[in-house]
């Protein structure tokens, strides 16, 4: 596939550009998302939009995609003024949005699912030589071998991402929005998607990518704005931002060190696994000091997060024992675990960590219900007490202990669940991908408290796919490669992303 | 977003709070807002004018008797013989002796019995001046009177009658608790199943299971004559064998990964095949005078039923066990989002698996009261009840995702059903009708549940 990128001086010569938002502006009951939008988009171009969680990214596209429509402010397609009621006339118009939550229908086929809505029929009947000589083409050139007629459900998690971005190409987009589009997809999944967003590029489609990886930012944008309390801060071209100046502004102060480590030296060894396995996945041991953070590295799929939940008893080992203050632990369920104090802080908040219709406090007590209630009856008194102390030690922001747990922004709901924990007396704590979907002001935050919790004593076991992140706070690597520990980083300070990528990939 | 603009997101929005209050108001008591409504709608439509029946009748006559100009010379009661007469009678009589009037009580409802009577007043110049009768009664001693030369200057008194709702009557409320006190208890164990995302169907069966059980057991321990613990001992293996189908149907879901709506299918089946071989098909009646205690008796002060007493307390109990206890909560947790509640250490099958017994055991006990207030266990017992029981906890405001609901919505649903089909008896609306109308307001209470939910969420 040959890459080609408009250059940035062709890009601002051809004048009006593809999409133009001029001092939007859009407010709900009680709040401003958007304060002034100013955004704009080039033929060829791919342009980050950046922010914190609340920044009001989300409602600007949505305001482009004729989801919401603005208060005040002006869209100019093609230099032609516009005014989508809904996202019907935005499509109509080519502006396609690939959101993080896939719009495809699992049980149905590829092709069913591009034509979804728009299908060829001859009375009645759908085309389906038509239907297949029109979208093959477009499937082989996004690189996606596979038959039309494969149904959804069969496709990894990349693959379905790509059959949206041959929806978007059979309608004929012209502007493509991607919505996170990366944070399901394994490091060469992420290679091969950007490939072909220069592809697509290449022939004039532009491109709003929206993103809180900031390497994946200054990889493939070829501008980048800024948005902060719904107001557009700043767009500059990629090269004249240093990542810092670009965290600075999403988060509107100065950062000293992106990844603050101070922390006492970790002390004796304290915990222990030894010949862990599970089905694909082991023998695997090692051994963890007392205060120490050890990243555990490695591509998706390399068998991280197995490895977490086979020490946590959430799926059944094969073999294997775990140590923790030289006792060894029985563990075959979470609750073995729990009590023999490992705990595990899932990647998917939202479904493996949060019952997000109960209460933040109730969320707290679940796994603690036991420790302050006697036959089985609960002490609300010191439920609430104990949720209190916990909230203010490590300032997380709740409205009062019966807010839902779904209105908590993800950075909160990370500490609601650490607070959660560490009320459990927890000795071991696994976080799985810390810092996946929060922003960067709240990802601060988490390396501080992870800091704080490895000054305590604890144990602490961080899965990141993110490379920086993973070198930037543990005291010492794993470098997990299918199912096995390929390696280790002993001291992550002074080791490169290519170190760690050597050790990922066979 | 920066610290400050977070913070002042939090208080600033007074519209907002307004709002979510309203909605919040509207999701906690909407419902009961709904049924004092129906109550009132009820109460206005059945208005009409009530004849006063026994000591309250003859305490309303007495007083309207006082201002009489005649009183004084004697007044002549006449009664049927029958609880209500005899008691209006009775009490009538009472109160003129404490006032010191004369009078005499005639008990028959024969009119050639009272015309020999009042002839042989007559013949011994006893004529009394004031007839008092109850007022059903009344357009008969009138007949008889006015056929009577003798009797022409007498006067037929009655109760005065009132203005007041039949709907809301004492005795006509006790119908609505006593209607809705099976479905009511049931309904306590669906709430459960619900909230834990599933569901149960096969209550309506277990039902004529227990109700069949229990009475097969009395038929073989004595029949007729059995005794108080022969009763017991059956009524418990009623409710016992329904709490194994749930545990029955629990293990098929939690072991089986079976999913709800299927295994309670089939049980449903299973439970009314075993209910018709139990009983031969037939309803089976030899059950002894006491057993009808706890589906009509009532208690001797309040005159409240004891079933219904029953289900106030099994309430209140459900309520506690939900909201303050640790197994109430780990229920909400399964149902709101199981693996969660797993990877906190509950033990999410076993929790199931409870939901489950709970819901058969209370459907066992249904069946045993239902039994009770019918006297006879047979297999057509609690047809499609299930419907009616899912329906109350539905229109009560539990969620069938699972994860949120509460007990006190669903007592207040199963009144709303119940209010609803009494006051369309009340007023007369064809039941074809009634089916209608009910399907509609079930979907009626969904609808306003997803409009809550819908509600004004704003999206950043």
């Amino acid at each position: 596939m040959t890459v080609s990128r408009p250059d940035n001086g062709r890009a601002e010569e051809t004048g009006r550009p593809l999409v133009r938002m001029t001092a939007v502006r859009k407010a709900f009951p009680g709040v401003q998302a958007v304060g002034n939008g100013e955004f704009d988009l080039r033929r060829g171009e791919i342009h980050a939009l950046v922010g914190e969680n609340g920044a009001g990214k989300s409602t600007l596209i949505k305001i482009l995609t004729g989801v919401h429509q603005p208060d005040r402010g002006t869209i100019e397609i093609d230099g032609q003024p516009i005014d989508f009621r809904s996202p019907i006339e935005a499509r109509r118009a080519g502006i396609s949005a690939i959101h993080q939550e896939f719009t495809l229908v699992p049980a149905m086929t590829v092709r069913a699912n591009l034509f979804l809505g728009r299908e060829r029929t001859h009375r009645g009947i759908i085309d389906n030589n038509f239907e297949r000589t029109q979208c093959q083409p477009v499937l082989n050139r996004l690189g996606l071998s596979i038959d039309s007629d494969t149904l959804v459900s069969e496709l990894t998690v990349a693959q379905q991402q790509l059959v949206e971005v041959a929806r978007a190409l059979l309608s004929d987009c012209r502007v493509l929005v991607m919505d996170e589009p990366t944070a399901a997809l394994a490091p060469r999944e992420v290679e091969a998607l950007f490939e072909i967003l220069r592809e697509i590029t290449g022939r004039g489609i532009g491109v709003i990518f929206i993103s809180h990886r900031l390497d994946e930012i200054f990889e493939i944008g070829d501008r980048i704005t800024v948005m902060r309390d719904g107001f557009t801060i700043d767009t500059r071209s990629s090269q004249n931002y240093t990542r810092r100046q670009l965290i600075e502004q999403m988060v509107g102060r100065s950062l000293e060190d992106e990844f603050p480590r101070h922390r006492p030296a970790p002390k004796d060894i304290c915990f222990v696994v030894r010949n862990l396995a599970g089905p694909g996945l082991g023998p695997i041991s090692f051994a963890v000091k007392r205060g120490e953070v050890l990243g555990l590295a490695g591509l998706m799929g390399a068998g991280r997060t197995e490895l977490a939940r086979l020490i946590f008893g959430a799926d059944p080992a094969i073999s294997g024992e775990v140590e923790l203050d030289g006792r060894r632990l029985s563990i075959s369920s979470p609750r073995d675990a729990i009590r023999s104090g490992i705990c595990l802080l899932t990647e998917d908040r939202k479904r493996q960590g949060l019952v997000l219709g109960a209460s933040v406090e109730e969320n707290f007590a679940l796994p603690n219900l036991r420790s302050w209630s006697r036959f089985g009856w609960i002490n609300k008194k010191k439920e609430r007490s104990r949720f209190a102390g916990r909230v203010a030690a490590l300032s997380i922001r709740v409205t009062g202990p019966d807010q839902p747990a779904e209105h908590l922004s993800g950075g909160n709901q990370q500490k609601l669940l650490v607070a959660r924990w560490l009320e459990t007396d927890s000795k071991v704590i696994i976080f799985d991908e810390p810092t996946r979907g929060i922003d960067v002001g709240a990802k601060y935050e988490t390396y501080l408290l992870i800091n704080e919790l490895a000054a305590q004593g604890k144990v602490i076991i961080v899965i990141s796919s993110e490379l920086p992140e993973v070198l930037g706070i543990s005291d010492r690597i794993l470098v997990m490669r299918e199912g096995e520990i390929s390696g280790e980083i002993s001291d992550p300070k002074t080791a490169k992303h290519e170190d760690v990528m050597a050790l990922a990939v066979s | 977003m920066t610290e400050e603009t977070k913070k002042s997101m939090q208080k600033k929005h007074p519209h907002q709070a307004a709002r979510s209050r309203w909605s919040k108001i509207l999701g906690d008591y909407g419902m009961l807002g709904v049924l004092l409504i129906l109550c009132l709608l009820f109460s206005v439509l059945t208005l009409r004018e009530q004849s006063p029946t026994g000591s309250n009748a003859a305490e309303k006559l007495m007083a309207s008797l006082k201002q009489h100009r005649t009183v004084s010379s004697g007044v002549l009661i006449v009664a049927r013989v029958n609880g209500e007469d005899s008691l209006f009678a009775n009490t009538l009589n009472r109160k003129l002796k404490e006032s010191s009037i004369p009078s005499r009580i005639i008990f028959s409802s024969e009119p050639s019995v009272l015309r020999d009577s009042l002839n042989q007043f007559a013949s011994r110049k006893e004529v009394p001046r004031i007839i008092a009768t109850s007022r059903s009664f009344s357009a008969v001693i009138g007949a008889i009177v006015t056929q009577l030369k003798d009797y022409q200057s007498s006067e037929i008194v009655t109760p005065p009658t009132y203005r007041w709702p039949t709907f809301l009557l004492a005795d006509n409320l006790r119908n609505v608790a006593n209607q809705i006190t099976v479905i009511a208890i049931i309904a306590i164990g669906m709430t459960i199943v619900i909230i834990t995302a599933g569901i149960d169907l096969s209550v309506g069966s277990l039902i004529a299971l227990s109700a069949v059980v229990t009475a097969w057991i009395v038929g073989h321990m004595g029949g007729a004559s059995a005794s108080t613990l022969a009763v017991l001992i059956a009524g418990l293996g009623g409710i016992l064998v329904c709490a194994a189908t749930g545990a029955f149907s629990g293990v098929m879901i939690t072991g089986f990964g079976i999913p709800p709506f299927i295994a309670t299918l089939s049980m449903m089946q299973v439970a009314a095949g075993f209910a018709y071989i139990i009983s031969q098909g037939k309803p089976i009646y030899q059950l002894p005078e006491g057993f009808i205690l706890l589906g009509r008796g009532a208690d001797p002060l309040f005159n409240i039923p004891y079933a219904v007493i029953l289900m106030i307390v099994l309430y209140v109990l459900a309520h506690i066990v939900m909201t303050r206890t640790t197994i109430g909560r780990y229920i909400y947790a399964v149902g709101g989002n199981p693996e969660a509640a797993r990877l906190s250490g509950i033990r999410v099958k076993l929790i199931l698996f409870w939901a489950y017994v709970i819901c058969g055991l209370l459907a066992g006990l249904g069946g045993v009261i239902m039994a009770s207030q019918l006297k006879s266990g047979a297999p057509t017992y609690g047809l499609t009840y299930e419907l009616y029981v899912i329906a109350a906890v539905v229109v009560g405001g539990t969620s069938l995702m699972g994860g949120e609901g509460r007990i006190s919505g669903t007592l207040i649903g199963a009144f709303i059903i119940a209010v609803i089909q009494n006051g369309m008896n009340l007023t007369n609306v064809e039941s074809y009708t009634q089916k209608v109308v009910l399907g509609g307001v079930i979907l009626a209470a969904v609808l306003l549940d997803r409009l809550k939910q819908r509600g004004f969420r704003i999206s950043g």
